[in-house]
Order: C-alpha cells, then sequence, then structure tokens
C-alpha cells in the first residue's frame, strides 16, 4: 500500500534528497519518496495498514538522525 | 514572511548592527574576540547548534557543519568581522531563499486550487454541508452559482453554464442542461444544479488530477536526476579538496594560516543547494503551468522528452476529426430548395441505423412522423426507397441513381454522398463527412512552425486520409491500417527518427493504448471524464483542443532553457570561485556571496516558470 504524509519544517532541498535516500533503504520500504515543493512524503510497502504503521515509527527515527527539525505528520 | 523568518530577519539586523559596532570599537586581543563574537552567537547559534547535532547523528557534510567549521577556522585565524560577516551573509541567503521558495510554494498552490472544500448534500429535503469525501454515490448534491463541483455527476435539475478553465485553460463557458455530466473542479456559473452522484471522491476527476499532478515530481527528468547524483558527490569532494589545500601546499611553500584560511573557503563554496532546489522547482513550475492550460503532465521527464519533441503521429478519427458523420454540404438540382431536399433524404431513411442516416436526420433535427413513411425497402449496397407523403423517395449512392435512369451532377466532393430522387426526378445530392476539428489546422501550423515532423495513421481508405491530411497540411499519411499496423508503423517511424529528437502519438486513449505506451510520449486528448485516457497517457490534454499541443511544447522548452542556465549557471559560478580561492584571488566574502548568491538567483530564474501566462 501507499501514503502520503505531510512533512512540517522541512527546510531544505538537500536534506529532503537524503531523507529520501535514508528511507529507501529501509526494510519493508518499496519505494519512498520526498517532495521539498509540496512538503509530503510518500511510503510504499508491500505490507497492510498495520505493518505501514510499524514501519512509520523506523522513519521517523530515520527522519530524525537525518533532519532533527523536520516532523512528520502520522 | 512567516514567524520564523521574521525571526531571522531580526537577527540579521541585530547582529549586522552589532558588527559595525564591534568593528568601529578601538579593542585588541582576547576582548576584541569577545566582543565579535556577541553578533556571531546572535545570528549563528542555530548554525552552529545543528551542526554539532547533525555530527551526532553521523551527518558529516551537512551545510551547517561546513559554514560552522569555516566560520570558526575564520575566528580562530583571526579574520573576526570576516568570520561574523560569511556568518550573516549565510543566513541571509536562506532567508531569502526560504522566501523565494515559499512564494512558489504558494504560486504552485494556486496553479492546483481545484480542490473542492466542501459539498452540499440533499438528505431528507436539506442541503447538509459535508466533507466531498464523505458523499455516497447516487446521493443529490446541490450547487450554486459560483461555487465549485465537488463530485462528477449527472444533473437531475437545473441548467447553467460552467467555468471549466480550471480543468481545461478554455475560458468560455460550458452550456449544461439536465442529463448531462458535470465534472468536479468546473466553477458553476449562472443557475443552480442539482446533480446526483456518480463517483465517490477518491475516484472524481478533481482527485485524479490532484494525485497526477502532485506523483508528477516522483518521475525525475534526467536533469534533475543528474543533479542528485551529482550533490552527493559535489560536497565530499570540495571538503577533501579543502583538506588536501590546506595541507599540501604549506609542506612546501609553508604559511600555513594562507593555505587554511584558502580552504576554508572551500568550504563556504561546498553547498550544492542553488541546483538542488533550483532543478525540481523548475520543472514544477513547468509541470504547475501546463495544467493551467490544461495539460497534466505525468513527470518531469515527459517534459524533457517533450522538448526534444521531432514527430508527432497523429491518430485521424476522433483526434484530428471530430470522429462524428456529418451533413458538411446541401447541393438541390434547380427548382429545389434545401430544406425540400434534407427533409425528402431524412424522411426515407428514418428507419435507417446507418450512421449516415442518423447525420441526416440529426440534420433535419425536427421530429419525424412514422406515418408519413410507408414501404420502406432498402437495397444493400445502394440505397432506400420509400414512399413519403404519397410521394416514391429513393436515396442512395450513383448506383442507385443509375439503376434509376438518373445521371446525377458530381461535384469533387470528399465524404459519402447520398442522392436523393423523387418520383424518378433528381432533387439534388446531400455530402456527409467527419469534419476535421476547428483547432486541427491551426495546431498543424503550429507544429510545423516549430520545426516538428507530422504523420497521420488511419484505418480510414486512402481517399478520406488523403483529403484530411491535404486539408491540414500533414507531412506523411499511412492509411488502411489494422489496430496492429499501427503499432508497427510507429515502430517504423521511431527507427526514423534522429537519435536525440523524440516521437509523440496523440490519440483519444480508446482503442489506442498500444500504440500510446510504444512511442516516446503518449498523448490522449479529450481526456475529461475519461479515466481509460488519464491512466494510458503520458500526457493528457483535457479538453479537445490540438493548440494545446504547442503551447505544452513551448512551456516544456522555456523550462528545459531554464534548467539549463541554472545548471551552467551555478556550476560555473561554483567552479570560478573554487579556483579564485584556490589561488588567493577569492575572500571568503566574496565566496559566500557566490554561494548564497547564485543560489537566490537561480531559484528566482526558476520561478519564472510559475509566471502568468
Amino acid at each position: 500500500m501507499k501514503k502520503t504524509y505531510k512533512l512540517i519544517d522541512l527546510d531544505c532541498a538537500n536534506c529532503a534528497q537524503k531523507m529520501e535516500d535514508a528511507i529507501k533503504k529501509l526494510d519493508g520500504v518499496t519505494d519512498a519518496s520526498v517532495s521539498f515543493l509540496m512538503q509530503k512524503m510518500t511510503i510504499e510497502t508491500d505490507g497492510d495498514e498495520a505493518q505501514l504503521n510499524e514501519l512509520m515509527k523506523k522513519v521517523v527515527k530515520t527522519c530524525r538522525r537525518v533532519e532533527p527539525d523536520c516532523q512528520i505528520v502520522l | 514572511m512567516s514567524k520564523k523568518q521574521k525571526e531571522s530577519l531580526a537577527r540579521i539586523l541585530i547582529s549586522a548592527a552589532l558588527l559595525i559596532a564591534a568593528s568601529l570599537l578601538p579593542s585588541e586581543g582576547w576582548v576584541r574576540l569577545a566582543i565579535f563574537l556577541v553578533p556571531y552567537g546572535i545570528v549563528g547559534w542555530d548554525v552552529l547548534w545543528k551542526a554539532v547535532r547533525n555530527i551526532a547523528h553521523g551527518q558529516v557534510f551537512d551545510e551547517n557543519f561546513l559554514m560552522a567549521l569555516a566560520t570558526v577556522g575564520a575566528l580562530v585565524l583571526g579574520e573576526y568581522s570576516e568570520a561574523v560577516g560569511v556568518m550573516l551573509f549565510y543566513q541571509v541567503g536562506e532567508l531569502f531563499q526560504s522566501v523565494a521558495v515559499g512564494r512558489s510554494r504558494q504560486s504552485i498552490a494556486q496553479l492546483m486550487d481545484i480542490r473542492p472544500d466542501s459539498a452540499n448534500v440533499l438528505r431528507d429535503g436539506t442541503a447538509v454541508e459535508t466533507d466531498p469525501e464523505e458523499v455516497a454515490v447516487g446521493e443529490a448534491i446541490l450547487i450554486r452559482p459560483g461555487e465549485k463541483i465537488p463530485l462528477d455527476g449527472v444533473v437531475r435539475e437545473g441548467s447553467s453554464a460552467l467555468d471549466t478553465a480550471a480543468l481545461t485553460g478554455e475560458s468560455i463557458p460550458r452550456d449544461i442542461a439536465v442529463g448531462d455530466e458535470v465534472v468536479s473542479g468546473c466553477v458553476n456559473l449562472t443557475g443552480v444544479l442539482t446533480v446526483e452522484v456518480t463517483k465517490p471522491f477518491g475516484e472524481s476527476t478533481v482527485a485524479k488530477i490532484l494525485e497526477l499532478v502532485e506523483n508528477a515530481a516522483s518521475k525525475k527528468a534526467k536533469a534533475e536526476n543528474f543533479i542528485t547524483k551529482f550533490a552527493r558527490y559535489y560536497t565530499p569532494a570540495v571538503v577533501i579538496g579543502a583538506v588536501l589545500l590546506a595541507v599540501i601546499p604549506p609542506l612546501f611553500v609553508g604559511s600555513w594560516s594562507e593555505w587554511i584560511h584558502r580552504a576554508l573557503i572551500f568550504l563556504v563554496i561546498s553547498c550544492p543547494c542553488a541546483l538542488v532546489i533550483s532543478i525540481p522547482l523548475s520543472f514544477f513550475g513547468g509541470i504547475g503551468g501546463a495544467s493551467r492550460q490544461g495539460v497534466l503532465v505525468k513527470g518531469g521527464n515527459y517534459l524533457e522528452l517533450l522538448a526534444k519533441l521531432e514527430t508527432v503521429v497523429f491518430d485521424k478519427t476522433g483526434t484530428l476529426t471530430e470522429g462524428v458523420f456529418q451533413l458538411r454540404a446541401l447541393y438541390p438540382a434547380e427548382g429545389v430548395s434545401e430544406s425540400e431536399l434534407l427533409e425528402a433524404a431524412a424522411l426515407a431513411e428514418c428507419h435507417s441505423g446507418h450512421p449516415i442516416a442518423q447525420s441526416l436526420r440529426r440534420a433535419y433535427g425536427r421530429e419525424i412522423d412514422p406515418d408519413r413513411v410507408s414501404n420502406v425497402t432498402e437495397t444493400p449496397g445502394q440505397g432506400v426507397s420509400a414512399v413519403v407523403d404519397g410521394a416514391q423517395i429513393h436515396a442512395g449512392n450513383e448506383k442507385l441513381m443509375a439503376a434509376l435512369g438518373i445521371a446525377p451532377d458530381r461535384g469533387g466532393d470528399t465524404g459519402t454522398v447520398v442522392y436523393v430522387a423523387r418520383n424518378g426526378k433528381y432533387l439534388g445530392r446531400a455530402v456527409i463527412a467527419d469534419g476535421v476539428k476547428p483547432s486541427a489546422p491551426a495546431a498543424i501550423a503550429a507544429l510545423k512552425a516549430r520545426g516538428i515532423r507530422t504523420v497521420m495513421l488511419t484505418g480510414d481508405s486512402q481517399a478520406a486520409a488523403e483529403a484530411v491530411a491535404g486539408s491540414l497540411g500533414i507531412d506523411q499519411v499511412h492509411a488502411q491500417l489494422l489496430p496492429g499496423d499501427k503499432v508497427e508503423q510507429l515502430e517504423t517511424l521511431l527507427g526514423t527518427k534522429s537519435s536525440k529528437g523524440t516521437l509523440a502519438y496523440v490519440g483519444d486513449g480508446v482503442n489506442d493504448a498500444p500504440v500510446l505506451s510504444r512511442a516516446d510520449i503518449g498523448i490522449a486528448m479529450g481526456a475529461m471524464g475519461s479515466d481509460a485516457a488519464l491512466e494510458a497517457a503520458d500526457i493528457v490534454l483535457m479538453d479537445d483542443d490540438l493548440t494545446k499541443l504547442s503551447a505544452a511544447m513551448d512551456i516544456s522548452r522555456k523550462c528545459l532553457r531554464i534548467v539549463r542556465q541554472n545548471i551552467v549557471f551555478a556550476l560555473g559560478i561554483k567552479a570560478l570561485f573554487l579556483l579564485l580561492g584556490a589561488f588567493g584571488l577569492a575572500s571568503m566574502w566574496e565566496a559566500v556571496f557566490a554561494d548564497v548568491g547564485v543560489a537566490v538567483l537561480a531559484i528566482l530564474n526558476a520561478s519564472r516558470m510559475l509566471g502568468k501566462k
């Protein structure tokens, strides 16, 4: 399934790129894109809703490491 | 300006004032450093803090870290005013960037302002305002003048005019009445409408378009991928260069502080931000600008391909032509009126389901009383005969006339000709043809003016195809093709184009999905409300206006021009300052100008894509 999340305070385009790269490397993520312009993140996974929510915890952690200022609206 | 931006501006102003004051104060040694640390801290504390925090997270080549290192390095070297100044300009640049990007983001949001906020559902006779997502299929919604149509549906009550400009770029309102389909995203102009919802919001036209445009950013153009890759290597490379510059030359010539100073200049120019922001922004602006004109582009890569367009292949029926048979001309014999001729033909053909007969009846336009017609006999391959109002009418082709012993007059007509006789006496002829779309001649001319080769494919006869192609000035015609032949023909055409140019296929998206996907760019038209077309194509023309093709080409070319300018400009300036810095010809002040100045200029250049047109 595929879900889009809103991002708050995503301030630099380079960081968006770094976030996208890092999230793509996570286990269970089949595709991800972080749009600096739309301030949005799209995550694609083979799992169901529950697995996605579980996955999002890892995604949030990864984002905090790469760009601590940016928050994901879950 | 947002609160954050105002705060940043205030810090910049205070720090700038303190920097001037500090430079004027006569002081020395540690006291002087302490005085300069005040404006430095005010303007740069967040950069320092982020640098420390990000290193803890393993992010080494982070721009905050690089700026922190460069300015702290300058402080250590005793270049106090330079250190504060560089940090100050860096923050000014960041603020500019943030404002410019915020502006662009806003204009993009405006471009896509087609999402309806609410729907008035009729429940138990009263209109209840709800979220469009909560309206079920089959429910009735009330749309007042001035409101956006929230969901796709069919008009049950009322009539009005719709403004479809947000979807199609077409400024002339469209009239609708009971029984007509309406598409979400249009604006209701004049009358109150009651509409029965036919699709849930998630499947409505508006939702699909928004999804397409928003996802378009994920299909990256080559230029974007290049920049992403470049950014990944650029920063580490410049930092390694800085280290080498700081260490190797002084081993031979000495003067460590001078070389470290030059190395710090490298660090200031090492952020690839100008490119990373401005290139996607250009493409995004291009996609947004195109959608404003009713052209949906499904990705930056297609915009890139469109700019290199060399050949456009058109399907004939339904794309270049209306796809409907219509009465084009009436040539009554002497002493016969046009209406007399048409009435005779329409009545004689009143029972036939043939498209030709239908077009005659449509042209006649009045209710036909079947009691006036009797003894209808159809002769296959010739036509019909019937008794109308007591007179024997024959309507058909030349063979039928020959059988009656009539030699009809002939014109150089293109299309199907129906000859009509009454009681063995010739009444005249009616010409029926599939007409060329009104926008087609201008569209083909515009493409030719841009040096594009035009080709037409059709299953129709050679004569009919050549008539259409000739009147439009199309370069190449391939007629009498079966659906499978179209793909083959397209393969051949793909083989004849140059390696750099691209080929687009334009169809109505109904039966030509294989051809659409085989072409470099598949363009479907007339897609408002058609899911098949929206899905099969790479670029979608929302309405039937073919001239949008050349408009979309112009947008793509402008977009690619801006992208190229930005890449050359940003890389050029950076390379220049790296060189000047290495030879000690650039100061850190100039370097920071080069860095943030380039970023701001590139963003401003990219935002030209968002300009009104």
